[in-house]
C-alpha cells in the first residue's frame, strides 16, 4: 500500500499559474509546495524580524531610492547589455547579448543583494553580519558592504573553497573581513552554511545572517530575489531598446540560483521568451560527481526550504561536485523548484568540460574573460542557440541573452590548470625562465628592492 | 495543495485511524516524565547518537543510560547537515555515518532498547530523513519498533502538518521545541501542538557542554508553563550533577547530550553508566539546590 502521496506532486499546473495572473514578485513563503521554514524554532523570531523589517522597506520610498542610489553610484548600474557578434558564431548564428553582471563593483551580480540586506540589517540595528560564500564572490561582496556601512563582518568558507579561491580569500581580508574556514562535511558551500547557522542562532541579537542566494528559510528566497531582480528589469528594457523586441531566450547558471532567478524574474511574464538554468553537471551526470540538483535531485528540506536537494536513499545530503565552487551546491532555491514543476524554466546540466570550452570561446571571441560559474551559462546558449537556429529561419533574426553574473579573475588560476598551462611546480609556463639572480633568497621573505641594494 | 489532494488525506487518515490503536495509547514520554514526578523527582533524559560508534555499541549505551538513572532516551539519527548540533555531537554522527550507519538502524536501537529497559525512548532527528523514507512509514516503523515519538529540532509545527496526521495515527510523541526568543503566541501554539513534553532550550546556541547554565533557562519554563505546557524539560548546555540539580529544581526533566556522548567516546558504556548515575543523584528536589 502506497503509505505516501507521491513526493514533489506538482500541485500547480502551468494552466493554474497563468489564470491566477502573474507569476512575478512571488511573495512566499511558499512557492507551490516549495519553500517554508524548516529551521529551528530558535531562529524563527529573528526571521519573523527580517520579513516584517523587509516587508517595510520595499514599500518605503526612502529605502527604495537608497538602493537605486547605491545601485547607479557605487555597483555601478545599469550594468551593460553586449551583443557578442563574434561568439554568436558558435551559438548558431543566433545574437547573442551579454548581461554584464561582471562588470559591477566586485565582479559579479552579488553586490545587488549585499547592499540591500546589509541596509536592513543596519534598519534592525545588528552591528555584525555574517555570510557564507562558495566561490568567494558573495564573501567578498559582504565584506564590501561591511565595510562600506560600517558593519562588523565574519565569512564562513569551506575549507576545499579556500584553497580553489585563495584570491578572494585574500580580497575579504583586505577589505577587513575574518574568514573562517569551515573544516566539517565536504568542507565546501553546504558547510559554510551550516557553520554560519550555528554562529547566527548564538549571535542572532547582534548578527544578521546575509544568505547569499535565492534560497533558505522565508523570507529570503523572496528577499534575494527581489534585490537581483533590477537584473531582469535592465535586461528587459535594454533588448527592447537595443533590437525592438523580446529576446527569445534567456540563460543564466544556477547553483542556489540566485542570478537566474534576477534575470528570469524580468520575463516571467513574456510566455514568448524560454527560460533557461543551467546546472553544474561536474563530470557528467552519469557519475557521481556533479551538481545537477534539479536535473537529479529529489524534493526534501536543507538549511530552511523545501526544494529539490541531492540526497541518498536515508535523506542524506550527498556532496556534490563542480569545478565552478559558485555551483558546488547540492540544493536550489524553491522558486527554481516550482519554476521547474509548471514547466516555466528548464533545467538542464553543463559539464566542467562543456564550461571551460565556452570559457575559451568567451575570451577568444570577445576578449571578455568569465566567472567559470557564468561560463556555464554561455556553454548553455551555445547550445540553445544551435536548437533555435535548428527550428528553422533565419538565425540572425533569434535573440538569447546570456546573464554573465561575474568575472572570470578569480578563476585564473583553475583555468590555466585546465588548459595546461601550468608547469609541474603549479607555476605558469614560461614564467620562470628569467636568467637574472633572484632578488630574494626566501621567497616571501623581505622584498626584492631591499635586496637589491644590499 | 489541491482541494482534491487534501480531501484524499484527509480519507487517508480517517481510515488509518480506524485500524491503529494510536489515538488511545498514552504518551509514553508523559508517562515516564509522571512516574518520576510520583517519586518527588524530575526525569532525566539522555541523548546519545544510534550507530555511534557502531549500531551494537550505541544500543548496549542507551541501556546502560537507561538502567542508571535515565527516565527518558533521546535516540539521534546521524546526519549529513546537523546545523543545531556543536563539534562534540558533530564528530561523533560524521563518525556513524563514515562507519556505515543506515536510518533503518534506528529502528533496531529503539526496540532494543526499549525491550531493556523500562524507559520511554524518543528519536531525535532532523527532518530530511524522516521526509525522504515518508512521514507516515517513519512513524509506522516508530511505533512498530515500540519508540514513543520524535524529537524535531529543525521542524517547526507551523511546517508539521503531515507529522501530526501521522503521530495521532499511531500514538506517538511529537517534541516540539521552544526557545528563548520564542514569542508568546509561538509558545502557545507550540505548547499546543506538542505531545509528551515541551522542549525548552536553555539558551541561544547548538549543542554543547558549558560552564554554566544559562539565566534564560529558567523563563523559558515558566512562559512554556504561562502557556499551558504540562511537562517541560530543559535541555543545551547541561552537562554535570549541578547543573541537573540546579534545573530540576524548576522543571520537570532535564536533557543531557554532550556530556553523555563524551563519556560514551573517552570510556564506552560503563561510563555512561556512571554518569548516568551520577547526573541521577542531582534529580530530587531539594537535593542540596
Amino acid at each position: 500500500m502506497a503509505e505516501n502521496a507521491p513526493e514533489a506532486s506538482a500541485e500547480t499546473h502551468p494552466a493554474d499559474a497563468f489564470l491566477a495572473g502573474s507569476l512575478r514578485h512571488a511573495p512566499g513563503p511558499y512557492f507551490g509546495a516549495y519553500g517554508g521554514r524548516w529551521m529551528p524554532e530558535s531562529l524563527i523570531a529573528a526571521l519573523d524580524e527580517l520579513d516584517e523589517t523587509f516587508e517595510k522597506a520595499k514599500q518605503d520610498p526612502d529605502f527604495l531610492a537608497q538602493i537605486a542610489d547605491l545601485n547607479r553610484n557605487y555597483s555601478g548600474r545599469p550594468s551593460l547589455l553586449t551583443e557578442a557578434k563574434r561568439f554568436s558564431q558558435h551559438a548558431g548564428g543566433v545574437r547573442v547579448f551579454l548581461k554584464r553582471e561582471d562588470l559591477n563593483h566586485t565582479g559579479s551580480h552579488k553586490i545587488n543583494n549585499v547592499l540591500g540586506q546589509a541596509l536592513l540589517a543596519k534598519r534592525m540595528g545588528k552591528t555584525r553580519i555574517i555570510a557564507e560564500t562558495g566561490a568567494g564572490q558573495h564573501g567578498v561582496a559582504s565584506a564590501t558592504a561591511a565595510a562600506f556601512l560600517g558593519l562588523e563582518c565574519v565569512v564562513y568558507m569551506g575549507a576545499e573553497d579556500c584553497r580553489r579561491q585563495a584570491l578572494n580569500v585574500a580580497r575579504m581580508q583586505l577589505l577587513g573581513a575574518t574568514v573562517v574556514p569551515v573544516t566539517n562535511g565536504s568542507q565546501t558551500l553546504k558547510d559554510a552554511i551550516n557553520d554560519a547557522l550555528r554562529d547566527w542562532v548564538a549571535n542572532v541579537s547582534t548578527t544578521h545572517y546575509l544568505l547569499g542566494t535565492a534560497a533558505g528559510a522565508h523570507p529570503f528566497p523572496a528577499m534575494v530575489r527581489f534585490f537581483h531582480e533590477v537584473i531582469g528589469e535592465e535586461a528587459r528594457e535594454q533588448v527592447l531598446e537595443q533590437t525592438g523586441r523580446l529576446p527569445d531566450a534567456v540563460c543564466a547558471c544556477v547553483g542556489g540560483g540566485s542570478n537566474a532567478i534576477g534575470i528570469f524574474h524580468g520575463f516571467l511574464d513574456d510566455p514568448s521568451v524560454r527560460l533557461y538554468g543551467f546546472e553544474a553537471g561536474g563530470e557528467g551526470v552519469e557519475t557521481a560527481h556533479h551538481a545537477a540538483t534539479i536535473t537529479l535531485g529529489r524534493p526534501g528540506v536543507l538549511h530552511g526550504a523545501r526544494s529539490y536537494l541531492m540526497q541518498d536513499e536515508d535523506g542524506q545530503t550527498i556532496e556534490s561536485h563542480s569545478i565552478s565552487a559558485g555551483l558546488d551546491y547540492p540544493g536550489v532555491g524553491p522558486e527554481h523548484a516550482y519554476l521547474h514543476d509548471i514547466g516555466r524554466a528548464t533545467y538542464e546540466p553543463i559539464t566542467d568540460t562543456e564550461a571551460m570550452e565556452a570559457f575559451s570561446v568567451l575570451c577568444r571571441t570577445e576578449g571578455i574573460i568569465p566567472a567559470i560559474e557564468s561560463s556555464h551559462a554561455l556553454a548553455g546558449a551555445i547550445k540553445v542557440g544551435r536548437r533555435l537556429a535548428a527550428e528553422g529561419g533565419d538565425p540572425a533574426d533569434r535573440i538569447v541573452i546570456v546573464n554573465l553574473s561575474g568575472r572570470g579573475d578569480k578563476d585564473v588560476q583553475t583555468a590555466a590548470e585546465w588548459f595546461g598551462m601550468l608547469d609541474e611546480n603549479g607555476q605558469v609556463k614560461g614564467t620562470t625562465l628569467s636568467t637574472r639572480r633572484p632578488k630574494g633568497f626566501v621567497p616571501g621573505e623581505g622584498t626584492g628592492a631591499v635586496e637589491e641594494l644590499a | 495543495m489541491s482541494a482534491t489532494d487534501q480531501h484524499a488525506q484527509q480519507q487517508g487518515t480517517q481510515s488509518g485511524s480506524a485500524e491503529s490503536t494510536g489515538r488511545t495509547t498514552a504518551s509514553k514520554a508523559a508517562a515516564a516524565i509522571d512516574r518520576a514526578r510520583a517519586e518527588g523527582r524530575a526525569a532525566l533524559v539522555g541523548y546519545l547518537p544510534a550507530g555511534f560508534p557502531t549500531v551494537q555499541e550505541s544500543i548496549d549505551a542507551a541501556i546502560a543510560l537507561a538502567r542508571n538513572g535515565a527516565d527518558v532516551i533521546e535516540i539521534g539519527i546521524p546526519y549529513s547537515d546537523p546545523v543545531m548540533d556543536g563539534s562534540v555531537i558533530q564528530a561523533a554522527t560524521t563518525e556513524a555515518l563514515a562507519n556505515g550507519f543506515h536510518v533503518a538502524s534506528v529502528f533496531d536501537v529503539v526496540k532494543a532498547v526499549t525491550d531493556a529497559t523500562e524507559a520511554a525512548v524518543l528519536v531525535m532527528t532532523y527532518w530530511n530523513p524522516v521526509m525522504r523514507l515518508g512521514v507516515d512509514e517513519f512513524a509506522r516503523r516508530l511505533a512498530e519498533a515500540g519508540g514513543a515519538g520524535l524529537i524535531t529540532p529543525d521542524l517547526i509545527p507551523d511546517e508539521a502538518a503531515e507529522w501530526i496526521q501521522a503521530s495521532d495515527k499511531y500514538g506517538l510523541d511529537r517534541v516540539f521545541l521552544v526557545a528563548p526568543s520564542s514569542t508568546a503566541e509561538r509558545m502557545a501554539m507550540t505548547v499546543a501542538a506538542t505531545r509528551g513534553f515541551t522542549y525548552a532550550v536553555s539558551l541561544m546556541g547548538v549543542t554543547g557542554a558549558r560552564a554554566s547554565v544559562d539565566e534564560s533557562a529558567r523563563r523559558v519554563v515558566a512562559e512554556a508553563r504561562a502557556a499551558g505546557a504540562e511537562r517541560v524539560c530543559v535541555g543545551l548546555g547541561v552537562s554535570n550533577a549541578e547543573h541537573v540539580r540546579e534545573i530540576a529544581a524548576y522543571a520537570d526533566g532535564v536533557i543531557v547530550g554532550t556530556a553523555i556522548v563524551s563519556a560514551l567516546r573517552d570510556g564506552g558504556p560503563d561510563a555512561v553508566g556512571e554518569l548516568a548515575a551520577e547526573l541521577s543523584r542531582g534529580l530530587e528536589r531539594g537535593a542540596g539546590a
